[in-house]
């Protein structure tokens, strides 16, 4: 265990996360009632994942971060609004994509997410060209970009990783690894047992981080973002995870073995930092009630205020294709 | 004016825009210390040095990313395929990020990439390092598509490539890289996109090709002179966009028109051609639209079969002679 990190920041992460929780869990309900039509992949149990990595990125400095399609948590936690967020799954013109992208596909530059890649494996190699901008020009950002624990199966993968060694790029690889590559559990599809083993084929750091532990997170990217600053070249990271629903809206991860998932809700992420917090006497239970009733209030008026935007016109359907 | 190859014209024109832009940076496979497989960009990794000139490791997927990624963020690079069909390990890429990032993301996102690579056959290479992928690339709106038939165009429409906004996908023909031609001396010879280029003038027929097959209707349409039939010959230059006015004010002056691809026949930029022309001008059209392709072939090693099924003037007089029933 690292430096406990501020008062200040933890109650932002705490905030972060349960927003995200929540905002996830109305998202679902809005799916099965179609108000939100195509698919959605939720990330309930990995908001420490989203938050201990947005604490490191500085948008401002020129630090971009791809992600995956599962990647509501790492928008909202790099500063994407609800409101923005849930009107573009909508499909409306409030939309941050103008309603063009979607769930899968949020875009918030202002907020250096390139985009939540859709395609698995697709961010990496981009990820690398945000690097290598940062590189060129000399300008100190880094690039980040988040994947699953499926993703190191595809040859995009190794490619970028392997780049990125070689040109020693200021880029941070971050694995989500919550156990199932869609309906697969991870000993089925890799050979290894961590995602981070893969790492010494490639001569760059490899570490494995409790990705349940916010603190823990942020201290393991702080520690590659230092490293790729000076200039030392690319880090992968695995946060061990667990996501609790299934894949996606269809799913309802009948695969997972009896247990597992009461065993994960007991390292629940929200409940590990909240208790820290109560212990070091930085915040009381109610106000960690108050803080979800808030996230509640937050969320239904983040989804009054996306429902009564309207559609994009239809003249939109061929526009932003060309500059 | 000077006299220099479809390759030096490559080569001289990511010189002057390297030269003219700080945000412009190259990188592929062997195209900087080693000056390019094709020898096509010797001296501008010792000119410009490793930061902005970089060779790759064979990972195609990496290098149409990074490209896409450093688009996004600022920089404006070129990068290099070496064979077009190489294309298709990273299609991904190609089609479903640098075309739709900017679409995708409601215009937050431009992606002012350009994507080098040499493509066509006649060199013996065979079926995986000879095709002709345009229309690969014309079926993701959000990329841009040219194809240069000579030095002038070449060097001026890769100055536009680099400067546009948008990502566009240059398409070289391998085998031209050793024809001549003349350019401008000056440093600002720039082709926009979307323009024709009225080849030949003629009367009686439109042919509408690019690159080697532009040289091939230049065959037919001497020969055909002899017989008193004169042939208009248009190179389109980009396919997207594609100037099908200069190609309808063409076919409305003539009343026939033939399309010469040295690619395969379903699906191929003649067809749009043909179906726009159809669309837009068909009372003008006094014979059938005809189009000399590949057919449903693939490129053979074998010489004389390599040779038989890429369109020669044979080929293309036929189908003139089709078109206006002779």
């Amino acid at each position: 265990m690292s430096e406990p990190l501020s008062a200040a920041m933890r109650q932002q992460m705490l905030q972060r996360m349960i927003e995200i929780r929540e905002i996830e869990g109305r998202i679902q309900e809005l799916f099965l009632e179609n108000v939100i039509r195509g698919t959605t992949h939720l990330c309930d149990g990995q908001e420490a994942v989203s938050v201990g990595m947005a604490a490191v990125v500085d948008a401002a400095h020129g630090d971009t971060v791809t992600c995956t399609y599962r990647g509501h948590g790492h928008a909202l936690a790099l500063g994407l609004t609800m409101r923005s967020m849930v009107a573009e799954m909508m499909g409306k013109v409030s939309g941050c994509c103008k309603g063009k992208g979607g769930s899968m596909h949020l875009t918030d530059m202002p907020n250096g997410l390139i985009g939540t890649f859709a395609v698995v494996g697709a961010g990496l190699p981009v990820t690398n060209g945000a690097a290598l901008t940062a590189q060129t020009k000399g300008t100190g950002a880094l690039a980040l970009g988040i994947f699953g624990d499926g993703t190191p199966n595809i040859g995009a993968w190794h490619e970028a990783v392997n780049l990125a060694a070689v040109w020693k790029l200021p880029s941070i690889f971050l694995c989500e690894n919550n156990l199932y590559g869609e309906y697969s559990p991870y000993a089925d599809t890799a050979p290894v047992e961590n995602v981070a083993d893969r790492a010494c084929a490639y001569g760059i750091p490899g570490v494995i981080v409790d990705g349940q532990d916010a603190e823990a997170v942020y201290a393991a990217v702080k520690t590659a973002a230092d490293r790729a600053r000076a200039g030392d070249g690319p880090t992968l990271i695995e946060a061990k995870t667990y996501r609790y629903r299934g894949h996606s809206r269809t799913d309802p991860a009948a695969y997972r073995p009896e247990g597992e998932l009461d065993a994960w809700l007991q390292r629940d992420p929200i409940n590990i930092l909240a208790a820290r917090m109560i212990a070091d006497g930085q915040i009381t239970q109610a106000a960690v009630d108050g803080l979800k009733a808030q996230a509640a209030t937050d969320a239904q008026a983040a989804i009054d205020w996306a429902l009564a935007q309207p559609h994009p016109p239809l003249d939109a359907v061929h526009e932003d294709i060309w500059v | 004016m000077a006299t220099i190859t479809y390759r030096e014209a490559v080569v001289r024109a990511l010189a002057e825009e390297m030269d003219r832009d700080s945000d412009v940076i190259f990188f592929g496979e062997d195209v900087g210390k080693a000056g390019g497989v094709f020898k096509v960009t010797p001296g501008l990794y010792e000119r410009f040095g490793p930061a902005r000139v970089r060779d790759t490791p064979i990972s195609e997927n990496a290098i149409v990313g990074a490209g896409v990624g450093a688009a996004v963020t600022g920089l404006r690079p070129v990068i290099e395929l070496m064979f077009a069909d190489f294309a298709a390990v990273t299609l991904d890429q190609i089609v479903n990020q640098a075309a739709k990032m900017r679409y995708m993301s409601g215009g937050q996102i431009k992606v002012p990439l350009t994507i080098r690579a040499a493509q066509g056959g006649g060199a013996g290479f065979a079926s995986q390092h000879s095709q002709c992928c345009e229309t690969w690339f014309m079926h993701a709106p959000g990329l841009k598509v040219v194809v240069p038939s000579n030095p002038a165009d070449v060097l001026g429409l890769l100055k536009s490539a680099i400067r546009d906004d948008n990502p566009v996908v240059f398409l070289e023909h391998k085998v031209q890289y050793t024809e001549k031609g003349e350019v401008p001396d000056h440093t600002e010879h720039v082709v926009p996109l979307g323009v024709a280029n009225i080849v030949r003038r003629g009367d009686a027929v439109t042919i509408v090709a690019t690159q080697r097959m532009i040289g091939v209707a230049q065959q037919a349409a001497d020969e055909l002179s002899g017989e008193g039939i004169t042939c208009e010959i248009i190179d389109p230059r980009t396919l997207v966009p594609l100037d099908m006015a200069t190609i309808i004010r063409s076919v409305q002056k003539t009343g026939h028109l033939v399309t010469v691809e040295e690619a395969v026949h379903a699906g191929g930029w003649g067809s749009e051609v043909a179906t726009r022309v159809t669309d837009e001008a068909i009372w003008s059209l006094e014979g059938p639209v005809v189009r000399v392709t590949l057919g449903a072939g693939i490129i053979p090693f074998s010489e004389p079969l390599e040779h038989h099924l890429i369109p020669h003037k044979a080929r293309v007089i036929a189908a003139v002679k089709r078109t206006l029933a002779v």
